[in-house]
Order: structure tokens, then sequence, then C-alpha cells
């Protein structure tokens, strides 16, 4: 590596480590804080979209002199069960109160029909377009169905005939996705949010080495140095790869912190996560670093001021991530052809790691090796780019 | 020393510089003066080869500039026009990373980064961070770098532009220095007071072609008039047909 290179590179990661407002975007809102906000906002969602099957369910029953054995089928099935006395008027109010109950009545005429073997009506309150009392309902009404069925049950074996002429059709579902797999589904946002966070950890130094370069007006002194433009240039994409680097390193951290907060157990997933496989997405990421580096620096060398630079590089971070999206869309597979495809490829060997089916070692070798030839061919393209007069804009 | 032959450059439709062909010789200060847009920004540019002639040549030193760029760049001290520096590098830093662009290194460059601080008066704010700098003192900074690797030939295009008197003057008193250090300085101005006070040879560039050179005194003889600005005046007034 020439001298000159390692000045510039020095020279870059000096300057952009002195710029607070820089590194603050580049190494700490995206890569520390986007995986804390996301976990943050995933866990909340989770919990509360999932009812917990151990949480007693509390439900109001008035009547329940018309029917104690289904109370007491009530209490065994773990519903908290708070005994009122009052009609439907009653109930209505009670409700009004507070939104989040849910009331069963039980009518006088209840025993009466029941005893007789004729549908006995109960009525059950709750509002539904209260989340939570909806949830509640549910458990309410698969509680109630299942009395219903035993009840049913014995009634046909005291006539003598089987219950299970009653069944048509059982349904056995196979859940053939595994814990890890399960997770995938919600966490196959991931890899976005890495290859993400990583190309705009290099993006301001990107910027700066070169379309903030010529806006200050320090660019055409740099080209009277006796050194290639070339080198000038690799110096810069060296010093955005290395930022790259050091965001990914970080956002891998910050994911490894924030993953164990958020309740997957509960669901039946688990996040193959471990400080094992952070590393491992680490490594079978970093050569994309190479690529994001020289790709945005290509992109800004076009550009005249920073702002420009800006707009346009915004535009380009989603670039790699479309390859990302058609192949989520369409549920492709890994193989061999795509795994030459830069970031797509990425994508693949994170989710086989995080689904605990790592992808084959000759998988990792062609997206090591295609995604560095990107990487060089852009780098190489960059150089020319520098050499031609037009650069100084 | 600089030997320039008819160079032209031409950006689009837009003919920079037509013919343009000068001497500068080392020990003496050579001024290029000429209207706004005359192109003399331009012939500087190739001669600090960030621009490459369409045609004509050009050595410095007896380097062509268009062979062998990198070489000539060796023997080149450059203030570019509008010449900015890194805001988050202190003055100090700003001209060692030039010097380490030229290859020094150590002690040696040490050496030179405080000699400069030293004798552009920087020492109150070298070891301060570029941010805030005043155009002067940018300049400044500018100028050493430029200096950093002792070259034996020094462009300037329009140092003093935007500075005060004080300024003005440390500058001016610079360019005298390096003259008689024997270096070969070649700077632009579009200021005629500026290049009266400072030069000793004169090469008026107009429209892309040269339209006058020589000493102060040659000039004032060959266009006539009482003073020089007047003889400047002259040399385009015939052109734009105002005379």
């Amino acid at each position: 590596m020439s001298l000159a290179l390692l000045t510039v590179f020095r020279k870059e990661v000096t300057e952009t480590l002195r710029d607070r407002r820089s590194l603050m975007s580049s190494l700490v809102l995206g890569p520390v804080f986007g995986p804390l906000l996301m976990m943050g906002i995933l866990s909340l969602s989770l919990e509360r979209s999932v009812s917990r099957l151990d949480e007693a369910v509390p439900v109001i029953v008035a009547g329940s002199d018309n029917a104690p054995n289904l109370v007491q089928f009530l209490r065994e099935q773990n519903l908290d069960v708070s005994l009122r006395e009052g009609g439907a008027d009653q109930v209505r109010k009670w409700l009004e109160q507070d939104g989040e109950q849910v009331a069963l009545l039980l009518p006088g005429e209840f025993g009466e029909h029941f005893g007789a073997g004729e549908p006995a009506r109960v009525l059950l309150f709750a509002d539904g377009s209260n989340a939570k009392a909806g949830r509640r309902a549910d458990r309410v009404r698969a509680v109630l169905a299942a009395y219903s069925g035993t009840i049913a049950a014995l009634r046909l074996q005291a006539r003598g005939i089987s219950p299970t002429i009653a069944q048509a059709v059982v349904v056995d579902e196979v859940d053939l996705s595994t814990p890890s797999s399960r997770a995938t589904l919600v966490l196959g946002i991931l890899s976005y949010v890495i290859l993400l966070v990583t190309l705009a950890g290099g993006m301001y130094l990107a910027i700066d080495a070169t379309a903030g370069e010529r806006e200050r007006g320090s660019l055409e002194p740099l080209l009277t140095a006796p050194v290639p433009r070339s080198h000038l240039i690799y110096g810069k994409i060296l010093a955005a790869a290395t930022f790259m680097a050091l965001a990914l390193a970080l956002v891998m951290v910050s994911l490894l912190v924030s993953i164990q907060r958020v309740p997957l157990e509960e669901l039946g997933m688990s996040a193959n996560l471990g400080p094992r496989v952070a590393l491992a997405v680490f490594g079978g990421t970093l050569p994309f670093v190479a690529v994001g580096a020289a790709l945005l620096t290509v992109i800004a060398s076009f550009t005249r001021t920073y702002k420009e630079a800006q707009t346009w590089l915004s535009a380009v971070l989603l670039v790699p991530t479309l390859p990302i999206a058609v192949a989520g869309l369409l549920d492709v597979k890994a193989n061999a052809v795509l795994m030459a495809v830069p970031s797509l490829s990425q994508h693949l060997l994170i989710q086989g790691l995080l689904r605990n089916e790592p992808l084959p070692g000759l998988y990792v070798a062609i997206s090591v090796a295609s995604t560095l030839a990107l990487g060089a061919l852009l780098t190489a393209l960059a150089g020319r780019l520098y050499g031609r007069e037009q650069i100084l804009g | 020393m600089i030997r320039a032959e008819s160079l032209a450059k031409r950006f689009g439709p837009v003919e920079a510089v037509r013919d343009v062909s000068l001497e500068a010789a080392d020990g003496r200060i050579t001024g290029l003066l000429g209207p706004n847009g005359a192109g003399k920004s331009t012939t500087l540019r190739m001669l600090y080869t960030v621009l490459r002639p369409d045609a004509g040549r050009a050595e410095v030193d007896g380097i062509d500039v268009a062979l062998d760029p990198l070489a000539a760049r060796r023997h080149l001290g450059v203030l570019p026009h509008g010449s900015g520096i890194y805001p988050q590098l202190s003055a100090r830093e700003n001209i060692r990373f030039y010097g380490r662009l030229h290859g020094l290194a150590g002690g040696t460059l040490e050496r030179r980064v405080d000699g400069l601080v030293e004798r552009l008066g920087m020492t109150d704010f070298a070891d301060r961070r570029a941010k805030g700098f005043s155009q002067g003192q940018r300049t400044k900074v500018a100028l050493a770098r430029a200096l950093v690797h002792s070259p034996r030939t020094v462009l300037l295009d329009e140092p003093t532009n935007g500075l005060d008197v004080i300024a003005t003057r440390a500058v001016r008193k610079l360019i005298r220095d390096l003259r008689d250090q024997g270096h070969c300085v070649l700077f632009s101005s579009h200021v005629m007071q500026e290049v009266a006070a400072l030069c000793d040879e004169i090469v008026i560039i107009d429209r892309g072609v040269v339209a006058g050179s020589g000493t102060p005194r040659q000039i004032q003889q060959e266009f006539g008039g009482e003073t020089l600005e007047e003889s400047f005046v002259r040399v385009l007034g015939e052109r734009e047909g105002l005379a």
C-alpha cells in the first residue's frame, strides 16, 4: 500500500472522528440506537398480540345460581370468575365503566333448557372495539365451547351413541416450523437493518471526502500533490470502509444485547443469535463493506455539493436492499447463482445463520469472492473517475 | 523556471486559453496580469498539472508537465484559487498532511512545519483547529502547505484575494523573500497595484492570449501612459475599443 494512500486514510479518519455530528449519526444513532429501538418496538408488539395462556382471564358472571356446574367449569379452566348480581342492564353499566371487562349472563331459564336437553342460552358481553376485551371474550368463548362439547358428548353416551359420531372430520395440524425459523419470520427484517446501518456508517465520510472536499476548495490543492490521483481516492475508500466495518461491529453488539430482551421464547421462537453467530454474521457481511464504500464514493464523486451528494446517497442506500426485498417477496432459497449477487448473498447468509441452518462453505466462498470482486471493480472505477480533470467540477 | 509555449485549453464551446507563451525565470517574480476571465487561472492550472493542455507544451524546471506530471508537481509549490483547508485539522496538521504527501516524515517534516509556522507568523493559531480561521489565517496555512517541500518553483493564483492590508503585506514579503532565495515565483492577479508593487516581469493576458509582456518599465514604454495602470488599461482598451 502506498504511503500517500495511508496518509489520506489517516487524515480522513482523523477528520471524521473530530466531527461530532457526523460521528453521532454514522456510529451512534444508526448502529447503537437502531437495534435497540427496533427490538423495543418488536417486544412491545409481541407482548400486546400474545395473550398469555397462563394468565387468569377475569370474567364477571351474573346469575351464577342458574348454572353452578358451568361456573365451576369456568373456574377450573383458569378463568378468574367474580360473581355479581344483576340483569342485562346492569351488566351493560358495568362494562361501560370498564371497557376491558367481559361479562357472562346466565339467564333464569338456563337450568330449565339445560335439564331438558335443549340448547341453553347464555349471554357474553364484551366491547368488540377494545382489543383486550376482545381477547378475553375469545378465551371465555373457547371455554364455553369446551363445556358445551363435553356435555354434548356425555348426553350422546347416555343415549348409547358414541360421541365420535358427531365428529365428521378431525384436523391434526402439523407445524413444520422450528422455533428458530418461526423467529426468522419476525427477524427477517434484521438483514435489512444490518446492511443499511453498515452503509450509513460510511456515508458521511464518503460525502465529505469527495463532494465536501470539492465544495471547501481543498480538492484542487490536493490534486497538486505528487501522488497518483487514484491513490488519493483509494485512501478515501479505505477510510469509508473502515467506518462501515465499525458500524457493522457496533450494530452486531447492539443487536446481541437488545435481542435478549425480546420475549421470543413465549411465542415458541428462539433467535439463534449468540456471540458466535453474531461474529459469523459480522464476518459474512464484512466483504460487503468494500462494495458499499466504493459505491458511495463513486456516486459522491459525481456530485458537486455536499447537499447534492446527501440527496443522491440517501437514495443509493436503498439500492443494495432491493434484491433483498425481491427475494423476500418471492421467498427464494439460496443457490449458487443468487450467492453471486452482493447484498442478496449477505442477506441469505444472515438468514441461514439466524435460522441455525448455515449455508454450505461453497456458497459462503461464492458470496465473499463475488462481493470482493464487485468492490474491486467499483474501486478501480473510482480511481479512473478521479483521474479525469472534470473531477475539479 | 517555467517555460510555456502556445498553451491552449477549451471547455466545450469556451476557449479559455487560446495562445499563451511565457517564461518565468528563477530569482524573479513574474506576474500574470489580466481582467477577470482572461484565462489566468486556466493557464496556471495547466502549469500545475490539474488540467491537460489541448495544445502547446509547458516545462517546469525542464520537466514536461504533460509527460511527467508527478515529477513536475514535486518541483512545484501551488496555491490554487480560493484554496480551502481542512476545518477539522489544526493549522499544523494541515501543513503536515501535505508534507507527508510529498514524502516527508519524522524530524525533517517537523522542522519544516515549525520553520513555516515561524516564518508566516502562525505561532498563535498553529495548533488550533482551522474551523474558525479568518481568511488571512487560512491563506497563511495554504501558503505554508504549498511550501512545505521547499519547492523550487512557486505558483500562486491570486494569493492576496480577500486579505486585509496587514495580511497582504505579509504575503508580499513572503513572495519577495522567495525571490531573494532564488525561487521562481509566478503569481496571478487582476489588481494592477499589486503587480506593479511586486513584479520583476509582467505577462498581460486578455481573452486567452498574451497581450504584452516585459518588465514594468518596458510595458510602460511599449504602450505609453504615465503609469503602469494607464498602460494596462491601454493594452486592454485597444482590444475593447475603449481607448
